[in-house]
């Protein structure tokens, strides 16, 4: 799989590693009534879908940048990369 | 029909005029008592122990495909109890003392040939980690020997045991470990849970569960509604995508793991042999082709192939213990999906919605468990309680802190 990172331009994706869906940047509210149910679900449950997947990759022989990328887990096909960063100012995790 | 050596010879001389059919291919009924979707090995385990352990015969099998079409005739046949967390070790030597009696259990002819097991150790911590394990194993009632250097060169001369990065010291060898014709296990559940009566109903996918008020009722199929008062999914790679048919989400994710054949060789590997420094571990068939793989891609995929990276590795692992098998050339690759669970170990759990039951999480070591995985799961069927030997694969492990980590590598199924 060749993933086109927004900075660098195509790379192989063995120069990656996985970490999985992308809701992982949404991390609860540690202090909210049902956090411990909250981080269970966000840790443990996985949406797990056949067909379009948003995932975490770190380009870790590289750049060391995170990306979301948008992967088809039926066919492999690669329709979106984004810089993960991006992602989660656009949802306001930002600081 | 039961299967003799009497019978092959006569077959032999008749000119094999007298064999049938296996399973009938009757019409779904309108209504069981326990529907178990999915056709694979755990499936129709599960059928054949509910028919023979309980009695329990007015159950469908509903299968996608042809039956055994997923993972059962997909994996690399190995079979072994060498686990170490006790709510792992006694449900898989459970399993190996039901593979040891099966063929005579179900009149078939499984191939199960227990030719050992030895993963290999390069360091003294991985020799003392391995020591430990298999007295965890020996406490289970299952069957280890640490062997040293010398130990090991008798079995396995062709090992590369001066390997400049990764020496082979030894290894941890189960000897009732081995292999079993996987496709024969499907067919041979199949057969016997036909003969007391189950309905194997093969093209028959399940697009919806009947979920009223917290009660599952029966499935919807594409060969009409089905009802039943126990609903059992057992669908390895695809259960997240069947179980969010019942709107449940789970600590699954599904990954592909690639298998390989070499050509036919004679007899060079004597049962199977794993890798400890790298993910490596080879058998050779009755056949002669060399049988191997190694790790999982790493990312999630429903697709049965990989890519070429991990191709690469395994072959890698190969040349790293034994340089003679790079004389041999690849026949086949193929991949399975693998519903790779958070800590690495599986479910045969009740759910939260009353009369749905759900069976996953296998990894990529589901075929071993095949015989357990029904066995068990017939018990918490027929008697709604778990069997003793399974009470520690629930689904709600990660709230209690029950979680069962081999490898203590926490909530990241690509590292399991």
């Amino acid at each position: 799989m060749i993933i086109n990172h927004p900075l660098l331009g195509p790379r192989d994706a063995s120069e990656f590693t996985y970490l999985g869906d992308a809701s992982l940047i949404d991390r609860p509210d540690w202090q909210a009534e049902d956090a411990q149910q909250q981080f269970h679900d966000y840790l443990y449950l996985r949406d797990n879908p056949a067909g379009e997947h948003r995932e975490l990759w770190f380009h870790e022989q590289g750049d060391r940048s995170w990306l979301v990328v948008t992967r088809n887990t039926l066919t492999h096909e690669i329709t979106g990369v984004e810089l993960a960063r991006d992602v989660a100012m656009q949802r306001g995790r930002g600081r | 029909m039961r299967y003799s050596g009497f019978k092959v010879l006569w077959e032999g001389l008749t000119g094999n005029r007298g064999w049938q059919p296996v399973w009938r291919e009757p019409e779904p009924k309108s209504s069981y008592d326990i529907i178990i979707v999915g056709g694979g090995g755990h499936g129709l385990s599960t059928a054949y122990y509910l028919a023979r352990e309980f009695g329990l015969t007015n159950i469908a099998v509903l299968e996608k495909g042809w039956l055994g079409s997923g993972n059962v005739g997909r994996n690399t046949t190995i079979i072994r109890s060498n686990y170490m967390l006790p709510g792992n070790e006694p449900f898989y030597e459970l399993s190996m003392k039901l593979w040891e009696d099966l063929e005579q259990d179900f009149n078939y002819n499984a191939m199960v040939s227990q030719r050992g097991i030895i993963n290999l150790y390069h360091s003294d911590p991985q020799r003392d980690a391995f020591a430990r394990r298999g007295n965890a194993m020996i406490m289970a009632g299952a069957d280890a020997v640490l062997l040293d250097r010398a130990g090991l060169e008798k079995q396995c001369p062709f090992l590369d045991f001066d390997n400049a990065r990764f020496p082979i010291k030894g290894g941890l060898w189960q000897p009732r470990g081995g292999t079993v014709r996987h496709d024969a296990v499907a067919w041979g559940y199949a057969r016997g849970a036909d003969i007391r009566g189950v309905d194997i109903i093969q093209n028959c996918e399940v697009t919806g569960f009947l979920i009223e008020d917290g009660v599952c009722s029966g499935v919807e199929t594409t060969r009409g509604t089905i009802e039943a008062k126990k609903t059992a999914v057992c669908v390895a790679g695809s259960s997240g995508r069947v179980m969010a048919k019942a709107g449940m989400r789970l600590p699954i994710e599904s990954h592909v793991l690639q298998a390989f054949v070499s050509e036919g060789l004679k007899p060079v590997i004597p049962g199977v042999i794993t890798f400890g420094a790298g993910h490596f571990y080879v058998s050779q068939s009755d056949k002669g082709g060399l049988v191997f793989g190694g790790d999982i891609d790493g990312y999630n995929t429903y697709a049965q192939r990989g890519n070429l990276p991990v191709v690469e590795d395994v072959c890698e692992g190969g040349m790293a213990i034994m340089p003679m098998i790079g004389r041999a050339r690849l026949l086949r690759a193929w991949g399975g999906v693998m519903d790779m669970s958070m800590d690495g170990s599986p479910f045969i759990d009740r759910t939260h919605i009353a009369g749905l039951y759900f069976n996953g999480g296998w990894c990529y070591g589901g075929f071993k468990a095949t015989p357990a995985s029904g066995f068990c799961y017939a018990h918490l069927l027929a008697k709604d309680e778990p069997h003793p030997t399974a009470t520690e694969y629930r689904l709600d492990r990660f709230i209690s802190g029950g979680m069962i980590d081999e490898k203590g590598v926490g909530a990241q199924p690509n590292l399991h």
